[in-house]
Order: C-alpha cells, then structure tokens, then sequence
C-alpha cells in the first residue's frame, strides 16, 4: 500500500485510540484513567473524520469531552481514596485477559474470512461520496416518521428517565 | 499557492495539501497571539478610562508595548513546580486551555476568502473545541495537587458545563434561519443582521458566553477577593501566561464568534469586491462587541455561586430551549424568502421604483426585510409574554415571603432555639 | 483509500480492550469507562460499515447517535450508582459489592 497522507493519518488516529485504550484498562491512577479514556475517544473522532463523518466527529469530541469526561472525573472526585489502588486487578485477571484475546482472534478471524470471502467480500473502496448535505439528511432522517421518528423520541425519554434517576439516585439523604 | 507550487515540485497531492493546512494553521495560530499583545493594551487603556485612571503609559507611546515588556518578564520568570504535582498533568494543563482557544481560529470567517477551512459543521466544531478547555482546568486543578486548585477547578467545571447549554441553545438560531452550520454559510445567510431577527438569542448568547469566558461578573474561576486565585493557584512565570493568554484570546474570539452569528460577520458595504475590507469590517464590529463585554466587566460586581447556576438552569435553559421551539414555529411560518425573484429585477433593465430600491440596498437584503420583520415582531411578541410570565413568578414568589414574614412571631425570636425571619425567608423563596 | 478491514481491526481491538477492562478491573468506575471504550467499538464499526457500505442513506449514523445517547444514559446511571454506593459503603471496588451473592 502506498503512503499516502491518509494512511499516516489513520496510523496516528489508530494508535491513539488503541494505546489510550490500553492505558484505560492498566492505569494505576483512576484520574489519568480518565485522562487517557479521553484520549481514546478523541482518536475515535478522528477515525470519524476519515470516515467522512465530521458531524458525529464534532458530537463525539463535545458529549465525551465536555459531558461524559467530566461526569467520570466527578465520579473520581467523589470517590476520593480510591484513585490510587494498591491493587488494580482482581483476582481473575489472567482469565479475562484470555477471554479478551481470544474475543479479538475469534473478530478477527471472522474479518478475515468476510474479507476473503466469496460473496460479498468486504470493499477496500467506499461506495460513492458522501452527500455534500449529509448533515441536513442526517437531522431529516431522525425526524422523519417513515425512518427514525420514534427511536429518536425513545432515546430521549431514555435520556430524561436515565437523567433523573440518576440525580434521585446519587443525591445525599436530606432527612437525617 | 504554497500547495500548488509543491505538487510543480513533484509531491504527493496528499502531502501538499497536508502542508499547505499546516502552514495555515500556524498563521492563524500566531494571529491570536500577536493580537493579544495589543488586545491587552487596549483593554488595560479602557479599564483605566472607566476607573479614572490613566492606565498603562510608561513603556512606548501610551504604553502600548507594556504587554511585550510583560510577556518578557513572565518568560523570564522561573517556573515552580510544586512537590508532588502530577508533572505530565500538571504541564498539559495550560497547553490543551490554550490550544482549545486557539482551534476555534480555524474556522473564523475573516473574508469572503479569508478562511481557514470552512467546515461543513463550523459552528459545532467551535462549540466542541471550546468543551476542551473545561477538561485543561479540570487537569490543572488535580495536576497542582492543592485542594484550593481543585476546589477552584470544581467549581469552573460546574460554571462552564452549565453555560454550555444556553450558548447552543442560542447559537442554533442562526443556524435555523440560515439552514447550515459552516461558519461561511452562516455569513452569507445574513442578509438582514442576525441582531435583527433573532435579538432574543442575540442577548442570551452574550450573557451565557460571557458565564463561558469566566470573565466579570461571572468570574467566579479567578474571584481574587475571596479566592487565592482559583485553579491557577500553583502555576507561576510562563505556564500561568498560558492561561491568563488563552483567556484573552477566548474573550476576543467570542467576540468575534458574536459578530460573525449575529452581526453579519465580515458583510459591509463592498466587501465582497475587496475581501480585506471584509476583515476591517469584522474587525471594527468584534471591537464594539469586545467594548461592550469589557464594558459589563467593569461595571456589574461579581455575582455569587448559587445566583450563577439559578441564573443559568431556573432562567436561561429554560427561555432558551422555549425560544428554540417557538423560532422553529415562526420559521415555518415565516420562511426564508426565495431571492432569485429580486436578484433578476435587480440583475435586469430599470424599471421603476422596485429595481432602483434592489440596486441600492441590494436584492437579498430588500427581499430579506420581510421576513426579518416578522422574526423581529415574533421577538418582540416573545419577550413580552415572557416577561409578564416573569413579573408573575416574581410576584407569587414574594408574596409567599411576604406571608411568611406576617405569619412570624417577632417577640420570641431572638431565644437561643428561635429562628430568624430573614433564614426563613430564603428558605421558602429558595423552594 | 483506507481498505474497510483496517477499521474493523481497530474496532475489534478496542472492543477487546474493553472486555479486558470490565473482567479485570476492581475499580467500578473503570469498568465503566472500559465499557465506553467497548461502546466506541461498537461505533467506529457502525460509521466504517456506513461510509463504505451504504453512504447514501443515514442509517450508520443515526444509529451510531443512538449509541451516544445509550452511552450518556448509562454514565450518567452508572456512576450515580456507584457514588451512592460509595456512601454507603466506602468503596467501589466491584468485588466488595456482594449483598446479592451467594
């Protein structure tokens, strides 16, 4: 394959997500966690700009970055004296590091024989550009009645019930 | 220019547009930085103006090189780290602030041509920047390892997750009535000034990104009177420059984001003929809005916590995210005018009155005026009722203290068990 | 162009990744951002999916709001059990959650 820009591009973004990732699951310190988690996820945005997705680029770097970031590192604040674990794995480690390797050869297996399958076999080039109004399509599709109307109006009931839970559910008792 | 003189050269188209970006990025990035050096200076000129004093004037004329004799001294400066400091934390800290900052240079519309890249997704791209910088304070606060810091960062955090809604909220209007979100777009949607058709998110934008820039009266990040000094405690010499940079920048560039979203951004009288009157113009208009910002800061005193966030979730969230659905409503009703009509009869022979009225002031302007006019009564009409809604709620809500402070027995108060009317008060207005 | 399969491998990892985290993490907060990552996963395998499969409608991407939506509901749950839990208990260690097992 030729180097072009796009493939050091991709390289970049791949490795940053892949190497925050790791540190998100082998960090000492719960706070870096958090930090490298939004490295991870900032790699993802730009796997989605390659994939000619800015918009969901732009969400993901303002809901993870502004939103769910935060609310973790509250999360970490609140439950200070756990930051730094003496202990960070649990007892079946070994174990779960098997199944996740054998998780990631059983996907890739799967990849591979698609990619060399006969049928359908998975296409190194996209199929056509993406439309120049994608965006506008994208907010049209999520109110139209004949395509997503009603999952979109589920997940924000979704999100209100999940919301207001969550404050009954983590607010200190007052009657005491 | 640079890229087509690099693929004459024998480079990868690829590559060329790679480091014809590159070389962009870094010219915006710069500008930010050498105007803060004269944004200050005018800043600390105006601030002396409205205290009566002279301000800076020892070092140039006027002492408009104050802020370069600044900048050196802060480089000169030894930084201290403190003991036990988180070091890679506590170093990225200022640098991710700053850059936040400075990413949102990338999609300003300075000119018709005069962009860096005008993204299909400009205005969100800048909202999801400036998200960034929230994560940078939050990393200061835990990096310095001094609870003032974080208790400083914490509260930051809370001020600027808030102020993020209202600022979307009202910043989608304009994108309702131009129909994009690319910065470009957005300006050339402007026919009639945003100001004109939508003042309500005009105002809401300006006080929620005024909460964003934690500048006066909502500094409550810095408060030198009753902080020590927020989440910048411990960063001294060139790392603390970085923050004291990026707030600048910030405030400027949010004036220039106001005027870009609301005051037709680089739209002037010829602008589109010669594109740097276009940058004179944004210019003259993000130094007005600038004034006005500096203006509040140094007039209104600083307001407390717990007013900040009433101000934001009990005031602004709500009337923004009506305002947003009752704009959706007015725009089915009122859309946007169709201006090929008005184009022809300007672009055709002279006939009469109405192609010597679209000559002068421009067919999408005269085409556009209904429209706006309609908007502007909707934004009339909207305040209005919202504040007599206001005036209602405030007038129940003082009558229950009213009643309360009736109600309440003055002769045994002041006993050892007794309460004080004035706490009781709060409590129910609080409720 | 990039080929599809190289975006299916960094899904693929990252989801392993993931699974690794949530079996073998003690923290709860980690296991729930290593259930972020798995979500992510999941996302960057929807758009890849999308933008080279079927550019032309917008159900990639819708669906991959969907997962935004799921992923900001479940932080938000998430890590408001744990903090009550926390009080409770002076811990998030997810072994010592155990009033349930036997």
């Amino acid at each position: 394959m030729e180097l072009t820009i796009e493939v050091v591009v991709f390289a970049v973004f791949a490795i940053i997500t892949l190497a925050g990732a790791l540190g998100v699951v082998l960090a000492r310190n719960l706070f870096r966690a958090a930090l490298l988690l939004l490295v991870s996820l900032f790699g993802v945005a730009g796997l989605f700009v390659l994939l000619a997705a800015p918009f969901l680029a732009a969400v993901q770097v303002l809901l993870y970055m502004g939103g769910i970031a935060i609310l973790i590192i509250f999360g970490v604040m609140l439950t200070r004296g756990m930051v730094q674990a003496r202990q960070v794995m649990n007892s079946q480690w070994d174990l779960a590091a098997v199944i996740a390797l054998v998780t990631f050869v059983i996907l890739m297996i799967v990849i591979v024989q698609v990619a060399q399958g006969e049928g359908a076999p998975l296409p190194s080039l996209p199929r056509g550009d993406v439309a120049a109004d994608s965006i506008a399509q994208l907010g049209a599709a999520l109110v139209d009645p004949a395509q997503y109307v009603l999952p979109f109006e589920v997940a924000s009931v979704l999100l209100a019930g999940a919301l207001i839970g969550a404050v009954y559910i983590a607010r200190e008792d007052e009657a005491e | 220019m640079v890229k087509d003189a690099l693929i004459q050269a024998g480079m990868n188209i690829g590559w060329a547009t790679f480091i014809d970006l590159l070389l962009g990025v870094i010219v915006a990035a710069s500008f930010g930085m050498v105007w803060v050096l004269l944004g200050i200076w005018i800043e600390r000129k105006w601030a002396g103006r409205f205290q009566n004093r002279i301000g800076p004037n020892r070092v140039g004329p006027y002492g408009s090189i104050q802020s370069v004799a600044d900048a050196l001294k802060l480089l000169t400066k030894e930084v201290i780290i403190p003991r036990n400091a988180d070091r890679p934390v506590y170093f990225l800290a200022p640098v991710l602030v700053v850059a936040s900052v400075i990413l949102i240079a990338a999609v300003i519309p300075f000119s018709p041509v005069v962009i860096g890249t005008d993204l299909s997704i400009g205005i969100l791209y800048v909202m999801a920047v400036s998200s960034i910088g929230a994560i940078g304070i939050m990393m200061a606060g835990w990096g310095s390892n001094n609870k003032y810091a974080l208790l400083g960062a914490f509260r930051v955090v809370a001020q600027l997750i808030s102020y993020e809604v209202p600022t979307v909220l009202s910043a989608m209007i304009p994108v309702m009535i131009a129909g994009t979100l690319s910065m470009q777009g957005l300006v050339h949607g402007q026919h009639v000034w945003f100001i004109v058709s939508a003042p309500v998110a005009a105002v809401l934008f300006f006080i929620a990104s005024q909460a964003e820039l934690g500048r006066a009266p909502f500094d409550l990040l810095e408060a030198e009177s009753e902080l020590v000094a927020g989440f910048n405690i411990e960063y001294s010499g060139m790392a603390f420059a970085m923050f004291y940079l990026a707030e600048f920048m910030h405030s400027f560039f949010v004036a220039i984001l106001f005027s870009v979203l609301f005051l037709g951004g680089w739209r002037g009288p010829g602008a589109e003929q010669i594109p740097f009157l276009g940058i004179v113009y944004l210019f003259i208009k993000s130094i007005l809005v600038y004034f006005v910002s500096v203006w509040l800061r140094l007039t209104v005193p600083r307001v407390r916590i717990d007013q900040l966030l009433n101000l934001n979730w009990k005031f602004l969230v709500p009337l923004a995210m009506i305002y947003v659905i009752f704009m959706a409503f007015v725009l089915k009703i009122a859309p946007v005018p169709d201006l090929s009509g008005a184009q022809a009869i300007a672009a055709g022979p002279y006939e009469g009155v109405a192609s010597g009225i679209y000559r002068l002031l421009g067919p999408d302007f005269v085409a556009t005026l209904p429209q706006a006019g309609v908007l502007l009564l909707a934004n009339v009409l909207f305040v209005v009722v919202a504040a007599a809604v206001l005036r209602e709620v405030s007038r129940r809500r003082r009558m229950r203290v009213e009643d309360l402070v009736d109600e309440t027995d003055y002769s045994g108060a002041g006993g050892a068990g007794g309460y004080t009317p004035a706490d009781h008060s709060e409590t129910a207005a609080a409720r | 162009m990039i080929p599809l399969w190289m975006f299916l491998v960094v899904g693929a990892a990252l989801f392993a990744i993931g699974v690794f985290g949530v079996l073998a993490r003690r923290n709860a907060i980690a296991i729930l951002m290593s259930i972020e990552l798995m979500l992510n996963a999941v996302n960057i395998n929807l758009v890849a999916f999308w933008r080279y499969l079927t550019p032309e409608t917008m159900s990639g991407q819708a669906f991959a709001i969907f997962v935004f939506v799921v992923a900001v509901a479940e932080a938000a749950v998430g890590l408001a059990l744990i903090v009550a839990i926390y009080r409770r208990r002076q811990s998030v260690v997810a072994e010592d959650m155990n009033v349930l097992k036997w």
